[in-house]
């Protein structure tokens, strides 16, 4: 019996591993580990300043090994399970990028108190492994666990700030939506797996061209659920309802995470998938997924308009920039992959530039009033970098010119144009210019906020005579505003908001710098974009079966 | 004398950063001295242009976005070349101008005029549609914040509307430029270029054309304003602070114009001349209804802008009235308007000084009798606004005409109306702001030395340049020939298609 099973072991050949290649994960995987022991020493700086510490290197070794396998040949590793090539690397350092953003807005602050420093930056660097896999996988299995392995850390993060009760809902929110997606999602693989009988991408791709599966229902169906499993973590409307909600109640920090890397990592699952192995459907799916990213331009830039909550609109303009995102996959080239892989990049920048406003605002404001857009009013005389980053990453996300943003759309509408797609460049040009509807709105509060009341006033006249010139009278906005933030900081706030009163030390300084790296790279990435343009090329030649 | 244009174009902004670390009190020195380089070159550009040579001089190409093949390409000709000149006057007055009335937080409001400055220059030195297409663009966004930060009460709603209009039809253009270069490298076989001498080369099909010139002359007309597009204009123009509203007046709206002869012209002759009609027309009835709104309006503010809008159509109908007459003309008006209306608003700004800030004509008059070196300066820019024979305006509007005349004598009478309705809002404005009974409000006194400092080399310019606006002319006149020659080329082919059909 004995003879039997150890004849059996011998006969499994383990799976050949190469460590260099997925040596990012480990780098992740290990520094889950020892943060998460790190949280249980009972130094207080040791929790509060060694934990995040680690953390960033983690992130920054993943970040390092990736940059070191940069240009090497495409491989697949662990059986075929996940591929590494220039564009999984890329995500990866996107993710990883997101991740160390994260953790910059997260020092310090009531987030990390609540769900101690240990679990909270354990559960980072678990999610930010399960985007990574997600990124690289080609098998559907390892989607699957990837797409877990991101969601369980998300939801419970969500819910960090267990003493607010819009984090606890967001978390609630976000597990039950989410679980569904991941429930439609499975059923969709089971199905692409019935109708093929492989799980690798490559074996599916070669099933469906031998077959002539191509309008087979059983795989469409399977496409289609799993195309929706996708949807909902990558907030493409009519999936997106989840969205503002969670945005809005989750810790600043996780909700920038949340933009920025998730969407990395939903991006690229969803180019690997259907440019790898359904790309012989393409004819059948890229109709609908086309249809579907009009859609989200649409519902995401209308449903952006009347928004009240910063975090919430974000949460609109992600819906809508997954839209164009979107059209990246749709054209099936890998001119479009790599504007998706460009416009990710340009997108963390310019995102996490916001988010690290916000939540340096809620530092000065307490939370859930740094939040509002009338907690900005005034922000660019009392706060000029915070003021010039906001507005800054605003113009770049309506792709103003002399911003990252700016150029990823041009390079999305090249991808669209190129194969055929005009009309989808003319959307999301569309899109683009009901967004500033919002972003300017934004825009107006941090420069020009709290004046609606004197606009019914006859112009002011200042004792000089000269108020045509001069404008309004700036130093009489700023009172208000700096009045509350005086209220803040006094504490003589009862209850909740005097306990969340900005907390001390190094959290605010390192979420306004975090803000203004972001705000700087957006800007020379604006002026100067070639190296991003490299990066991305690179990328987009990870898939060599396209154009 | 070798001039880079690149220093004319950074050096404001290179001084304004500079002026961006030093006390609010000495950031407008900063910002003077660079725009005072940049006009000094301008200047010298303007004497050093050798008006005999078709084609581009002063060129710089250099390598800038390979993956999009967009070059930095920058190039005049005598399209543009004059109104680079105007370009760095007007900025270099408006920076003498924040340096004698200072502005509070001076550093933002400097630099803010730098960036402007920058992308003013560039669009008008681009020799590449992705540059043009970002310094377009890019113009728009110091404006923003100018107004968003020191422009008047209700400034919120003002900005938005003026940004919401013109990105539609920047971004339009955008996705139109791109499209360009794809089709254009599709067609041509060759890689992806931006260059507008290789855009050149390719013509697309009439169908795409028309697509393509749709976008492009929407951003356009919204830019200018053109008339039905101008629903953005009173706000913005009311709200906005004057030093930065004079060079938006003077020559921001001539970056739309000048795209139209720069771009669309050449790349998609075609569609022009297909839609000629349809802007001929707007442009036509824009003349009416501008002088006539000039007319109804009260605030001074406002009946600059409308009379603005009717010059601008002035300059649209000479453009497309697709003769050479006819775009001479409207180069030349593009540069004397903008010389004009700077100054003007100006007077209005030291008007609105001297009648607590009130800029309506209602409440003013007879600031004549206590300033009577202002009124004069208002009224030779006043006469020069209506054209009167002797000011440079006049060349240029009878240019317009005139090849409007040979194009359409039915439009060119319509035509005609316009600038008889000038002179009737123009002296109406003047006559009830300088003479007249004194205003209630009104504390009339003389210019200050400081304030003519700004006005009297800008007036005298004016006066110059009505002397002998025959540099301006000639200069253009080669590449208008250029430009014009692929017109003839599409209207010969066009004729003989017509002939064609007629003769069998």
């Amino acid at each position: 019996m004995i003879d039997l099973v150890l004849a059996q072991a011998s006969a499994a050949k383990a799976p050949q591993i190469d460590w260099a290649a997925i040596s990012p994960l480990v780098a992740l995987a290990a520094g889950a580990v020892v943060v998460l022991m790190l949280g249980l020493a009972r130094s207080r700086v040791a929790r509060t300043v060694v934990v995040p510490g680690a953390t960033v290197v983690a992130f920054l070794a993943a970040i390092g090994l990736c940059v070191w396998q940069w240009g090497e040949a495409p491989t697949s590793v662990v059986s075929g399970a996940l591929r590494v090539d220039d564009l999984s690397l890329g995500l990866t350092v996107l993710i990883c990028a997101g991740g160390i953003g994260a953790v910059a807005m997260s020092v310090g602050s009531v987030t990390t108190e609540d769900a101690g420093h240990g679990e909270y930056h354990a559960l980072l660097l678990a999610s930010a492994m399960g985007m990574v896999v997600l990124a690289g996988a080609e098998d559907l299995v390892a989607l699957f666990l990837g797409f877990e392995l991101l969601s369980i850390p998300l939801y419970v993060l969500c819910a960090s700030e267990m003493r607010r009760a819009t984090s606890l809902e967001s978390g609630l929110k976000y597990l039950i939506v989410g679980s569904v997606g991941s429930a439609v999602l499975l059923y969709g693989l089971a199905l692409i797996y019935g109708a093929t009988g492989t799980t690798g991408y490559h074996a599916i791709d070669a099933a469906i061209e031998v077959s002539g599966f191509s309008s087979d229902v059983l795989l469409l169906t399977g496409v289609g659920l799993a195309m929706t499993g996708l949807a909902f973590k990558a907030s493409v409307a009519p999936f997106h309802q989840w969205t503002p909600d969670v945005y809005e109640g989750a810790p600043t920090a996780i909700t920038g995470f949340m933009a920025v890397a998730t969407k990395a990592a939903a991006f690229g699952v969803i180019l690997r998938l259907f440019d790898v192995a359904l790309i012989s459907t393409a004819t059948t799916w890229a109709p609908i997924m086309a249809a579907l990213a009009t859609i989200t331009i649409i519902v995401g830039n209308v449903g952006a308009l009347g928004q009240s909550s910063v975090k919430r609109m974000l949460a609109y303009s992600s819906v809508a920039q997954a839209g164009y995102l979107l059209a990246g996959v749709v054209v099936t080239t890998q001119l479009g992959i790599s504007a998706t892989a460009f416009y990710l990049a340009a997108y963390l920048l310019m995102n996490v530039a916001a988010f690290a406003v916000l939540a340096a605002r809620e530092r000065e404001l307490g939370h859930g009033e740094g939040d509002t857009l009338t907690a900005l009013n005034g922000l660019g005389a009392q706060r000029p970098v915070l003021g010039w980053s906001i507005s800054i990453a605003m113009l770049a996300l309506a792709g103003f010119p002399a911003t990252a943003g700016f150029f990823g759309k041009i390079y999305l509408i090249q991808a669209s144009v190129d194969n055929g797609y005009a009309w989808l460049a003319v959307v999301i040009v569309l899109g683009s210019a009901m967004s500033l509807a919002y972003y300017l709105r934004v825009i107006s509060a941090v420069w020009a906020g709290g004046e609606d009341r004197d606009a019914t006033s006859v112009r002011a006249t200042t004792p000089s005579g000269q108020p045509v010139m001069a404008g309004g009278a700036p130093e009489a906005d700023e009172a208000p505003a700096a009045r509350s933030v005086l209220a803040t900081r006094d504490g003589d706030e009862p209850g909740e908001a005097g306990r969340r009163a900005p907390a001390a030390g190094l959290g605010h300084p390192l979420a306004v710098g975090t803000a203004l790296v972001c705000t700087l790279a957006t800007v020379g990435f604006g002026l100067f974009p070639q190296p991003l343009f490299d990066v991305a090329q690179d990328a987009g030649r990870a898939f060599a079966s396209l154009l | 004398m070798t001039i880079h244009l690149s220093i004319l174009l950074f050096a404001p902004l290179a001084f304004a950063a500079i002026g961006a670390v030093l006390p609010h009190r000495l950031a407008p020195v900063a910002g003077l001295i660079g725009t005072l380089v940049s006009a000094f070159f301008g200047i010298a550009l303007l004497f050093g242009f050798d008006a005999s040579q078709p084609g581009l001089q002063y060129v710089t190409d250099d390598q800038w976005i390979t993956a999009l093949g967009i070059r930095y390409k920058l190039g005049v000709d005598g399209l543009s070349v004059w109104l680079v000149g105007l370009t760095t006057v007007v900025f270099a007055a408006s920076a003498l101008w924040i340096l004698v009335r200072p502005v509070p937080r001076a550093r933002g409001f400097v630099f803010l005029m730098a960036v402007a400055e920058a992308a003013v220059l560039g669009a008008f030195c681009a020799q590449d549609l992705g540059l043009f297409v970002l310094c377009f663009d890019l113009m728009l966004v110091p404006f923003l914040f100018l107004m968003l930060g020191w422009g008047g009460p209700r400034r919120r709603p003002a900005t938005i509307k003026m940004m919401v209009y013109t990105l539609v039809g920047s971004l339009l253009m955008l996705a139109a430029a791109v499209a360009t270069a794809v089709l254009s490298a599709d067609d041509a076989g060759g890689s992806l270029t931006f260059v507008l001498s290789d855009l050149g080369k390719v013509t697309l099909s009439t169908g795409t054309q028309r697509l393509i010139f749709v976008a492009f002359a929407l951003a356009f007309l919204i830019k200018m304003p053109a008339f039905l597009l101008q629903g953005w204009m009173p706000d913005a123009y009311g709200q906005m602070p004057l030093p930065a509203l004079a060079v938006f007046s003077a020559v921001l709206s001539k970056v739309a114009a000048y795209g139209f002869l720069r771009i669309v012209l050449p790349l998609f002759p075609d569609a022009t001349v297909d839609f000629q009609a349809i802007i001929q027309i707007l442009s036509v009835v824009g003349i009416v209804y501008g002088s006539a709104m000039a007319f109804t309006q009260t605030n001074l503010r406002l009946i600059l802008g409308y009379s603005s809008l009717a010059q601008l159509s002035f300059i649209t109908l000479g453009i497309f009235s697709l003769q050479p007459q006819g775009v001479q003309g409207a180069i030349l008006q593009a540069v004397t308007h903008g010389l004009v209306v700077a100054p003007l608003f100006f007077v209005v700004a030291l008007v609105a000084e001297r009648a607590d800030g009130s800029e309506d004509v209602r409440h003013l008059g007879g600031m004549a009798v206590r300033g009577p070196v202002m009124a004069t300066l208002f009224v030779v820019l006043a006469f020069a606004t209506l054209a009167i024979p002797g000011s440079a305006n006049f060349a240029g509007e009878f240019y317009v005409l005139l090849g409007t005349f040979k194009d359409s004598v039915a439009l060119a009478c319509v035509a005609f109306l316009g600038v008889v309705m000038a002179s009737v809002y123009m002296l109406r404005a003047y006559i009830r702001t300088v003479h007249n009974r004194v205003g209630h409000e009104v504390h009339g006194s003389e210019l200050s030395l400081r304030d003519a400092a700004v006005l009297v080399p800008l007036v005298a310019a004016v006066l110059a340049f009505g002397l002998y606006p025959q540099g301006a002319l000639s200069a253009g006149e080669q590449s208008v020939t250029g430009a014009a020659s692929t017109l003839a080329r599409v209207n010969a082919a066009g004729a003989n298609g017509a002939e064609a059909q007629v003769t069998p």
